[in-house]
């Protein structure tokens, strides 16, 4: 039997579509709605699905953005292989570190992915005469989608361009976390030890799920270079690793749809709190997050299923033979 | 000599503690071996090791000709070395047939498909089905493993283990907590399996070892006392002392 | 040579301050295996306290020290009591949440009252100026950073060694469940601990003003080198964290000043190398 799109989930894509007429003044902001979804889905795998605890996340989308950027910046303006050469070299990144992350206690990790994201950063300063350093990478010009389609100031083009990415790299993370793949790394999260008991190559497992991660971050970083034609040194930063965290757990962690919502919910309250001071901002963000671990942390996602009264995980609906 | 899991001079050492003395051990195939001895002789340290979970000081493991004493854990499963734990260690967000089903995926290399749904994996969820089938779980298939009853749970144990399709199954207390009506069952569930699986298996109740081995292991401080059939056991001296001594 | 020696100093000096400040944080981890990320924030609290208490109060500067001491402390066992306690069994993910959502709020705090600019020091004149000797410039406070690391080292390392205190500590350190049953009040020892740990955050963070500056996002931007202090140094010792805070402070120092185009890219690189080849720290508990 196939596993069918619920309505809930046909409903929100179709929000989604929409979105050209109920925020037309808006779709910029919906895309950078959308670009930080996608890559807290990545994050959501890495976090919510092989519960491996990064702090480190951004170095996968920043090498993607630079990589867009750099392309587009010295002649390659073609976005859709623009797109698929950064995921290429952001998931080539994630499988050369993935050996460092994925061995070691909670703690290691985290230590390895901060310093590794920090090591990026420092790099991407210092080269400064690629990168532009602290000023940003300048003169990124995108060549019309499919030759046909040119990036409008409006952000018409870009929201569906988005959108259509997102949607299908949002298909195959669904299949995969539905496959016999995505069940082991629930029970790798579960109990690694009894995994590796029962014949489990936890490691090799953990490694691909970082890699494949990595690579989803990185066509996020790209889609932000693309839309915005600019890359600043601010996606490979610490902040910008520990606000996806933030909107990941805001939303709610494994549950594939919590990063979108998180993402949705932590942009629109920084674009209006901190509109109104950014001090605000930072307290009332500081403060969400200590009540979500105090009262659980299920997040939107989670707490609106227990409304519904429904199960936390649907069993495998095997048919009867 | 033909034996499917062998052991040479097996030590492991806890700073000044000697867990496990030179254990010299051989299961041939078909086996039905219990592994007895008072607390901290060392039984739960010798699965480990054999498992590979512990990491011996000295001597060998080897499973038929294969030396794999430094190999991991999950490469020993692979090669036919499957356990249950004396305290479950399970998955308890995952249904039974989930948990089968992984065990069994990770046998075929399914486990590694990203792409198929797990609905589509019929061959494991046939083998899997089986499993449940020969130990009477198939009633719960559908079951969450937190919400399972324990003696449950304890069969789940030993299902996981099958489900790597073992040639030889270490079983630690394998009724650990359970009832003693219901331990006889789960014995008997033991004593169904396939009669070319070796099983090596710890149980304090001396009933249930005499009723369901056919050789046994004495161990004491970490070295082994005596070894025979139920019969020579049953009668030796220094086993009633051991027994006896911590009982008086 | 002059440099050379030079560059050294202002390393050791510069390592004793991250000794102080993450020394609590790294034997608190190994106690309760609780992970700390707003350990910054109370490091902060002394600096702003030592701030406050000379400007507007005209409290001298070793008054001003001792008094940021306890003020962290203080905070550190209130927090603990309210929100910390609920946290030593939950999971990782659980206490780095909590403790960022922390460091947000003391951010917003320290911006909302003393706004986001950097915090002038007026340093006594005794402590200010530099000394001569055989030809190499030391600076006077950084020598009193030293003397006042070296001595607290060497207190911490007596208290921990010699006391009935220091060898609870170091019986949960080994095994909570252990000394517990060994009548030692596990939680007890931890909330000392943690109040002590607090305490020399917030008297580095004072020492530190001159240094490291002071300004709100202080909790954020020096976490890393807590980090990589308890990263390097391994948990639940005095010995490891020292080294690796000493060696962390002049492996920066140095860099900065030989390197300057390099920067902090070799300290990060140095930590990620060193958790690969140790993952358990440099001194690693037996």
């Amino acid at each position: 039997m196939r596993s069918t799109f619920r309505w809930l989930e046909v409903a929100f894509w179709l929000v989604l579509v929409a979105g050209y007429v109920l925020w037309p003044g808006k779709l910029p902001l919906a895309s950078q709605v959308l670009i930080a979804g996608l890559f807290a889905l990545s994050y959501d795998l890495v976090l919510g699905y092989a519960g491996i605890l990064s702090l480190g996340h951004a170095a996968y989308f920043g090498v993607g953005a630079y990589t867009a950027g750099l392309l587009a910046a010295h002649g390659w303006g073609e976005p859709i292989s623009g797109l698929m050469v950064a995921g290429l070299v952001a998931a080539l990144v994630g499988f050369v570190t993935s050996p460092l992350v994925v061995r070691g206690t909670d703690l290691t990790r985290l230590m390895i992915t901060t310093g590794l994201g920090l090591l990026l950063f420092e790099l991407a300063n210092r080269l400064g005469t690629i990168t532009g350093g602290v000023d940003g990478l300048q003169g990124v010009e995108m060549q019309p989608l499919l030759g046909a389609l040119r990036f409008d100031i409006y952000g018409r083009t870009a929201y569906g361009y988005v959108l259509v990415v997102v949607f299908v790299l949002f298909l195959a993370a669904r299949r995969l976390v539905r496959s016999p793949y995505g069940l082991s790394l629930r029970g790798i999260r579960a109990n690694p030890g009894r995994m590796r008991a029962i014949g489990c190559r936890v490691d090799l497992h953990l490694a691909a799920i970082y890699t494949f991660a990595a690579a989803y971050a990185g066509v996020a970083g790209a889609l932000l270079t693309q839309t915005t034609q600019f890359v600043g040194l601010d996606v490979l930063s610490f902040g910008r690793s520990a606000e996806l965290l933030v909107m990941l757990i805001v939303g709610g962690a494994g549950l594939l749809y919590g990063g979108f919502i998180g993402a949705a919910v932590f942009m629109i309250a920084h674009h209006v709190l901190s509109s109104l001071d950014p001090v605000y901002w930072q307290f009332w963000l500081g403060v969400c997050l200590i009540a979500i671990v105090l009262v659980g942390r299920d997040g939107i996602l989670g707490a609106g299923r227990r409304l519904l009264t429904l199960r936390r995980r649907r069993p495998v609906t095997v048919t009867a033979s | 000599m033909n034996a499917v899991l062998r052991t040479e001079a097996l030590s492991k050492r806890y700073g000044d503690f000697q867990a496990l003395d030179g254990i010299s051990l051989a299961l041939p195939r078909g086996a039905r071996h219990a592994l007895i001895g008072p607390n901290g002789a060392g039984k739960t340290t010798l699965i480990n090791a054999l498992t590979g979970t512990v990491r011996p000081s000295a001597g060998e493991v080897y499973l038929g000709d294969e030396r794999v004493t430094a190999l991991r854990p999950e490469h020993r499963v692979r090669r036919g070395l499957a356990r249950t734990f004396q305290i479950n260690n399970l998955f308890p967000e995952l249904t039974v047939l989930e948990s089968v089903l992984l065990a069994a995926c990770q046998r075929t290399g399914a486990a590694l498909d990203a792409w198929r749904a797990l609905e589509a994996r019929r061959t494991e969820i046939e083998s899997a089905r089986a499993i449940l089938r020969l130990l009477k779980l198939e009633g719960a298939e559908a079951t969450r493993t937190r919400d399972l009853a324990y003696g449950e749970q304890r069969l789940l144990e030993i299902a996981l283990a099958l489900a790597c399709r073992p040639r030889i199954l270490l079983l630690d207390e394998p009724a650990a907590g359970v009832p003693r009506r219901e331990s006889v069952a789960l014995f008997e569930a033991i004593a169904g399996l396939p009669g070319d699986l070796t099983v090596l298996f710890i149980e304090h109740d001396m009933d249930l070892v005499f009723r369901f081995a056919r050789r046994i292991t004495v161990l004491v401080a970490g070295t082994v006392l005596t070894e025979g059939t139920p019969q020579e056991i049953a009668t030796d001296a220094r086993v009633k002392q051991v027994y006896l001594g911590r009982a008086a | 040579m002059a440099s050379l020696l030079g560059v050294l100093f202002d390393g050791l000096a510069y390592g004793m301050l991250l000794f102080l400040m993450s020394v609590g944080l790294s034997v608190t981890l190994g106690l309760m295996n609780f992970v700390n990320l707003a350990h910054g924030a109370f490091a902060m609290l002394g600096g702003y306290v030592c701030v406050v208490l000379m400007q507007r109060w005209g409290v001298p500067f070793l008054g001003a020290l001792l008094l940021a001491f306890f003020a962290s402390a203080v905070a550190g066992v209130v927090l603990e009591r309210l929100l910390y306690r609920h946290f030593y069994r939950r999971s990782h993910l659980d206490q780095v949440l909590l403790t960022i959502g922390l460091v947000f709020v003391a951010i917003a705090i320290a911006t909302w009252l003393f706004g986001s600019q950097q915090q002038p020091l007026r340093l006594p004149p005794i402590l200010s100026g530099q000394w001569t000797l055989v030809g190499v410039d030391l600076n006077v406070y950084r020598c009193f950073l030293l003397a006042v690391g070296a001595v607290l080292a060497f207190a911490l390392t007596v208290v921990l060694e010699r006391t009935r205190f220091g060898a609870a500590v170091r019986a949960s350190v080994d095994d909570a469940r252990v000394a517990e049953a060994l009548g030692i009040r596990v939680s007890l020892v931890f909330q000392l601990t943690f109040a002590v740990g607090c305490g020399l955050a917030g008297l580095g963070g004072a020492l530190g003003i001159e240094v490291l500056g002071l300004d709100p996002t202080f909790p954020l931007k020096y976490i890393v080198y807590f980090l990589l202090v308890v990263a390097v140094g391994g948990t639940g010792s005095l010995k490891g964290p020292l080294l690796a805070a000493l060696l962390l402070g002049v492996a920066d120092v140095a860099g900065k000043y030989y390197l300057p185009q390099v920067g902090a890219f070799i300290l990060y690189a140095i930590m990620v190398l060193l958790l690969i080849a140790r993952p358990q720290g440099l001194v690693a508990r037996a």
